[in-house]
């Protein structure tokens, strides 16, 4: 069953809206924040476990604390950079409660002692960013923003930024690249954004529906939080789901949820006339898993972990059984191709030469040692980089091989596809 | 040729842009927005436009352009059509209604119809990956599109 702690009114009509949030008892987060003392809220939300939900899954409350403890200006920034593929909760969450975004950065802007924050948003992403900017217009004119929020005489300032087409901006250092005018580069850390990000100055970038959960965590405190999940992972996640399957969408249930119930209730099980065949859990990154191993798990970062794969972003793929692995491989790798931002040399002729081996094998313009060939390529890419996008390529490869060799060796042997479907890898397409 | 010159109400958003944010090179990626708005593309004359009326030098506001891909560095229709192939959206079929588009309107993928109006490009993941297959209409999303959908999609915007 899905358990809607933070989707909870996304159903109501006007919930986008300043009054609608209200209505549904909006903003009174933040009134019980401002009473507080900030390192109570950082302590309260490093005691509810809340990791981050952007795809590292790292503790929020631990990041925050991260801060050095000077009088330097910090910096809070929202990354709704969102673009791993198989995700678009971000994009759900700032359409239908930009408030509750909002909400949790002022509350989290307070905790950190942060007077001026940023949401950054990806250039394709229009109407959100038009939704956000009249939520933010909406929250200034209310008082929740600028001088003396509520007469706490906390000042705090919120801006949106629009990016311009970039996957790697969603890496945080990258992020900050982009949002001071530059290429949107990825930096060398340490230094670490909470040392030195923005304009140099100590930084944190969380992820929308971390900083949304941060909302309902000082709601209803963190020991209600622990209630949902695990030890390790606490509360709700919210699940982005595509593929092949009767309701494709975006839920949210607790963690350690098991796939198998998530795949039949939530999705609505497969298309009639689709078989389930693999699945890759959190985001196009993140290593597949076969039918058998995805139909015993369950969605928490733990259990992923030790399959060997992530839960990522929560981008769930469901992918079924007219689908081919090297087709599938070969589209990966020409994304991650075409993202690569050059700095780093493994990655910039890495992921070339990922796409061109995906391509050519598809093609079964390759020799049977192209396979080895190929997963040799990947494995030399990891941790070699500045950033993970190299080993955001190199994983899914590894694993495909691992898990599906029987397919890239059918269209190298075959000269043509194993799978009866629509594989756009073979030599006609 | 004729010198590129940017309307004053541009000018006016751009200045405003430069003293928004802490840095004045924040107001790049805004200012390209505005200019492609005007011009449809970022050649190497809107880049020397900005350069001046920005005072920041053309090889910073040029790799701002490259870097990032929705500045189009070569002409587009006036509808600029992208739908996303990647992953999630090829498994139900987003591949075909990019080659439906091309067929449909008679262009190939990256070039303008003679007529100036349609640009058919093929996209990374735009987010909208569980209403696929998807298309981009320059700033709006149309999902969920079946054959039928495409085609009273372009009557639209005929």
């Amino acid at each position: 069953m899905e358990n809607r702690l933070l989707l909870k009114h996304y159903n109501e009509p006007g919930y986008h809206t300043l009054d609608g949030y209200v209505k549904f008892g909006g903003y009174t987060a933040l009134k019980k924040a401002l009473k507080m003392k900030p390192e109570d809220i950082i302590t309260e939300v490093k005691n509810s476990g809340l990791r981050g939900r952007g795809g590292a899954g790292f503790s929020t409350g631990m990041k925050w604390s991260f801060l050095p403890n000077n009088n330097e200006p910090r910096y809070l920034l929202c990354n709704a950079d969102e673009g791993e593929p198989g995700t678009f909760k971000d994009r759900y969450m700032m359409e239908l409660a930009p408030h509750q975004v909002i909400e949790g950065m002022i509350c989290s802007a307070f905790a950190i002692k942060s007077k001026k924050s940023y949401i950054y948003i990806r250039g394709e992403y229009y109407k959100p960013y038009k939704i956000v900017e009249k939520a933010i217009q909406e929250a200034y004119k209310a008082g929740f923003l600028g001088k003396n929020i509520l007469g706490s005489g906390f000042d705090h300032d919120l801006d949106v930024y629009r990016g311009a087409g970039a996957y790697i901006v969603g890496e945080e250092t990258a992020l900050i690249s982009s949002l001071e005018g530059k290429k949107g580069q990825p930096k060398l850390k340490p230094p670490f954004p909470a040392v030195q990000g923005y304009l140099r100055k100590p930084t944190i970038v969380n992820n929308v529906e971390t900083l949304a959960a941060v909302t309902w965590i000082l709601n209803n405190g963190a020991a209600a939080y622990r209630k949902f999940g695990t030890e390790k992972s606490t509360g709700t996640k919210v699940y982005s789901v595509s593929g092949n399957i009767n309701k494709p969408g975006v839920y949210e249930v607790d963690l350690a949820y098991p796939f198998k119930d998530f795949l039949e209730n939530e999705c609505g099980g497969m298309k009639e006339g689709f078989k389930f065949k693999a699945l890759i859990p959190g985001g196009s990154s993140c290593p597949v898993l076969t039918a058998e191993e995805a139909l015993k798990s369950t969605l928490d970062y733990e259990n992923m972990a030790s399959l060997g794969t992530m839960l990522g972003s929560g981008g769930v793929i469901i992918i079924d059984d007219k689908q081919c692995m090297v087709d599938l491989l070969n589209v990966l790798m020409h994304f991650y191709h075409h993202e690569s931002c050059g700095q780093c040399t493994p990655c910039r002729e890495g992921t070339g030469w990922l796409e061109k081996l995906t391509s050519s094998i598809g093609k079964g313009k390759s020799q049977l040692d192209d396979v080895a060939t190929l997963d040799k390529v990947a494995r030399h890419m990891m941790g070699t980089t500045i950033c993970a996008l190299s080993d955001a390529a190199a994983l899914p490869v590894v694993s495909f091989l691992s898990k599906f060799k029987d397919e890239f060796e059918y269209h190298i042997r075959e000269k043509r596809c194993k799978v009866k479907g629509n594989c756009h890898a073979q030599a006609h397409h | 040729m004729e010198k590129l010159k940017l309307p004053e109400k541009s000018k006016t958003y751009i200045q405003n842009e430069l003293k928004r944010y802490e840095t004045r090179e924040s107001a790049l990626i805004p200012a390209l927005f505005e200019a492609q708005k005007v011009f449809g593309l970022i050649s190497p004359e809107v880049v020397d436009v900005l350069a001046m009326e920005m005072d920041i030098p053309p090889s910073r506001v040029n790799e701002v352009a490259q870097f990032y891909t929705m500045f189009n560095k070569t002409p587009v229709g006036k509808y600029h059509i992208q739908i996303c192939t990647n992953i999630s959206c090829a498994m139900v079929g987003a591949r075909e209604t990019a080659e439906m588009f091309c067929k449909k309107i008679g262009v190939g993928f990256d070039e303008v119809t003679a007529d100036g109006r349609f640009t058919v490009s093929k996209v990374e993941c735009l987010g909208s990956c569980g209403t696929a297959p998807m298309a981009q209409v320059n700033d709006d999303y149309h999902e969920n599109l079946t054959e039928d959908g495409v085609v009273k999609l372009l009557e639209k915007l005929k």
